[in-house]
């Protein structure tokens, strides 16, 4: 394996990793705390919001949301580690 | 003024608006017109893509669907927004490294196939053609309500003006008046949202307006209010809802895959310069709409107190105007079952006296929670700029998929920039005229098939692009393969249980794992994935230079310009 291809391998090893871990917690807000456990949640209350359904009606949008831009700074500092910025 | 006359005026002024900026950035070349040039700032593109996505079923229906299906509601909350983070995550950036023009030249390139392609282009086509449909209806009910013309007038006028922009301006022009739109629709959506949260809660801010308490000095939380009224009613809690919870899941793993599916939610990330312009596009995507979506789920609560608290043991006679006006429409009716001349809306059907429609709810709200006139007016506005942005970005998917797709990549691949550019204006204005023949003439089943689109999204592209991205040893007879059965099947599932071609439609408990067909799209994906990754063991590797192809998207640097070849 050539020395670009080896940089490549380990750039695509890296994006994968943070994929699955972001993705792990876009599970969880949504399909984890808005429907899987929502019963559970929503004997806690704040404010006049039971917890499982404020998940799944306010929460999980702006945990997406931030998840997203956590991505792209995350990725923006890979690309520069591995000399792919522009 | 009026709440009339401040319609005309206002709808006056936003459409002199779109059409000011179309023949300002029309297009002149193909790039233009299907990439917007392939030079839009992450910004504008995140406004033009948020503008495209939330259609008039997002601005009229979603708020209201959720109001009368409470906790239930949640599926296209979280199915609609959290799409995004799949299309951030795994296609966006990779297509946009790709640099084509159409989801279909993805497909069609990436699977080295003809066939691949003319597949894809035929989801694409499916998919596009029911979900734009419903937009043009969309435009018709908002002007029957508040201009006064009838529903085919409102479609044809609807017609007329996105056929102007669509096809002079392409992707460019519809990106620019896309951008307008957002700012129009969201405006309209947000002010009459902050005016009935402060007026009931005291709390300008909608999303928190939701979770306080009532401002009679009750102390009451709006949410306890609403289950005590909902039960008292004999309707199941609103924050508890009536679907299983496995059906739940899968409609909301559907809306979110078919989301990420949707070509004309995908072919926004060309319009873009680089990579990195891509991903951060799709967050400022999200965020935009993330305002809306949030703010809808509050409108809900406020909308539904309010109606009960308007309607329920009234007298008929004592009924505010726009419950008149609302029964001229016929989307609010009501039956004086035991003539007591008492408005009596309760859960049981034999005494229920009292039909609204989903779509009321955002439309008469500012009506019921009697806000002034231009904040009406507003509404109309919004609701139309929700519709025409949807259905400009669907036409010109469809109208890539024919010019460039099918005429320039399969059947006349000598035509000129110029002979191809004209092909797509007219595949868009050919388009434009179906949408509205269906718009006016709907298919019974045009209703139930647009939530549907989703899931032949979901049931067709998503695999084989995450295949094509991820998956460097994924071949086009796996990819083909997946893409007809997955599509095949959900149209099966489709028409045996929603629309009822295949006889009967069977019972609820027919449905398979007890999957309702607007969750079906999340199997369908799956088997598409288990078939194209079977198929693909038994048969041989992609060639050398399509691995390569993989390996070099995946790199996002050099991404140059979205290139015809």
């Amino acid at each position: 394996m050539s020395e670009k291809q080896k940089k490549a391998t380990a750039y695509w090893k890296e994006n994968v990793r943070y994929l699955f871990i972001l993705l792990f917690i876009w599970f969880a807000v949504s399909f984890g705390a808005g429907i899987l456990f929502k019963d559970a949640l929503n004997t806690i209350k704040i404010g006049g919001f039971k917890l499982g359904f404020w998940f799944a009606q306010q929460g999980s949008i702006y945990v997406f949301v931030v998840l997203i831009f956590v991505y792209v700074r995350l990725m923006n500092k890979l690309d520069k580690k591995y000399g792919y910025n522009e | 003024m009026s709440v009339q006359v401040w319609t005309y005026l206002l709808v006056g002024i936003t459409f002199s608006l779109y059409i000011g900026i179309a023949i300002w950035s029309r297009a002149g070349s193909t790039k233009d017109f299907y990439v917007a040039g392939g030079g839009v700032s992450p910004l504008a593109n995140g406004m033009a893509t948020a503008a495209d996505w939330m259609s008039a079923a997002s601005f009229i229906s979603m708020a209201g669907i959720i109001a009368f299906a409470g906790y239930d509601g949640s599926v296209y909350l979280m199915g609609w927004t959290g799409g995004y983070v799949l299309l951030a995550l795994l296609l966006a950036p990779y297509l946009r490294k790709f640099g084509k023009f159409t989801v279909p030249d993805f497909i069609g390139d990436r699977y080295y196939s003809n066939t691949a392609r003319i597949v894809a282009v035929f989801c694409a086509l499916i998919v596009s053609f029911t979900y734009v449909a419903g937009q043009m209806r969309g435009v018709g009910v908002v002007f029957s309500r508040f201009l006064q013309v009838d529903i085919n007038t409102g479609v044809i006028i609807g017609m007329v003006i996105v056929l102007f922009y669509a096809v002079l301006g392409g992707m460019k022009g519809i990106t620019y008046t896309q951008v307008a739109q957002y700012c129009v629709l969201i405006f309209a959506f947000m002010v009459p949202a902050i005016f009935i949260s402060f007026q009931m809660t005291g709390n300008p801010i909608p999303q928190l307006g939701m979770g306080s308490t009532l401002n009679d000095g009750s102390g009451t939380f709006l949410m306890d209010r609403l289950n005590g009224l909902s039960t008292e009613l004999g309707f199941a809690e609103y924050t508890d809802g009536t679907k299983s919870v496995i059906d739940v899941f899968a409609i909301t793993l559907a809306l979110m895959v078919g989301t990420a599916g949707l070509p004309h939610v995908i072919v926004r990330f060309f319009t873009v310069k680089r990579v990195k312009d891509a991903r951060k596009s799709a967050g400022l995507a999200l965020l935009l709409i993330a305002i809306l979506y949030t703010t809808a789920p509050a409108v809900s609560v406020f909308a539904k107190i309010n109606l009960i608290d308007t309607v329920s043991n009234e007298e008929y006679s004592l009924m505010p105007a726009w419950f008149k006006n609302w029964e001229e429409t016929g989307l609010l009716t009501f039956d004086d079952k035991n003539k007591d001349g008492i408005i009596q809306y309760v859960a049981d059907q034999d005494k229920n006296e009292l039909t609204v429609d989903n779509d009321i709810m955002v439309l008469a709200n500012p009506e019921i929670a009697n806000l002034p006139a231009w904040v009406i007016a507003l509404v109309a506005a919004g609701g139309l700029a929700a519709a025409l942005s949807t259905a400009a970005g669907l036409l010109l998917v469809i109208s890539a998929s024919v010019s460039h797709d099918l005429i320039k990549k399969v059947f006349k691949p000598s035509i000129s920039e110029k002979g191809e550019l004209w092909a797509a204006r007219g595949a868009a204005t050919v388009a434009v005229v179906i949408a509205g023949y269906f718009g006016i003439h709907p298919p019974g089943f045009v209703a139930a098939v647009v939530a549907l689109a989703f899931g032949l999204a979901a049931a067709s592209f998503f695999p084989a692009i995450v295949l094509g991205i991820f998956y460097k040893k994924m071949n086009k007879e796996g990819a083909i393969g997946g893409m007809i059965v997955g599509i095949s099947l959900m149209l099966f599932y489709m028409a045996k249980f929603k629309l009822g071609w295949l006889g009967e439609i069977p019972d609820k408990s027919e449905w398979w794992f007890g999957i309702s067909p607007e969750g079906f799209g999340t199997v369908a994906m799956i088997v598409n994935f288990v078939v194209a990754l079977v198929i693909n063991r038994f048969t041989p590797e992609p060639p050398e230079d399509v691995q390569e192809i993989v390996e070099n998207i995946r790199i996002p640097s050099g991404a140059g310009e979205a290139v015809d070849h």
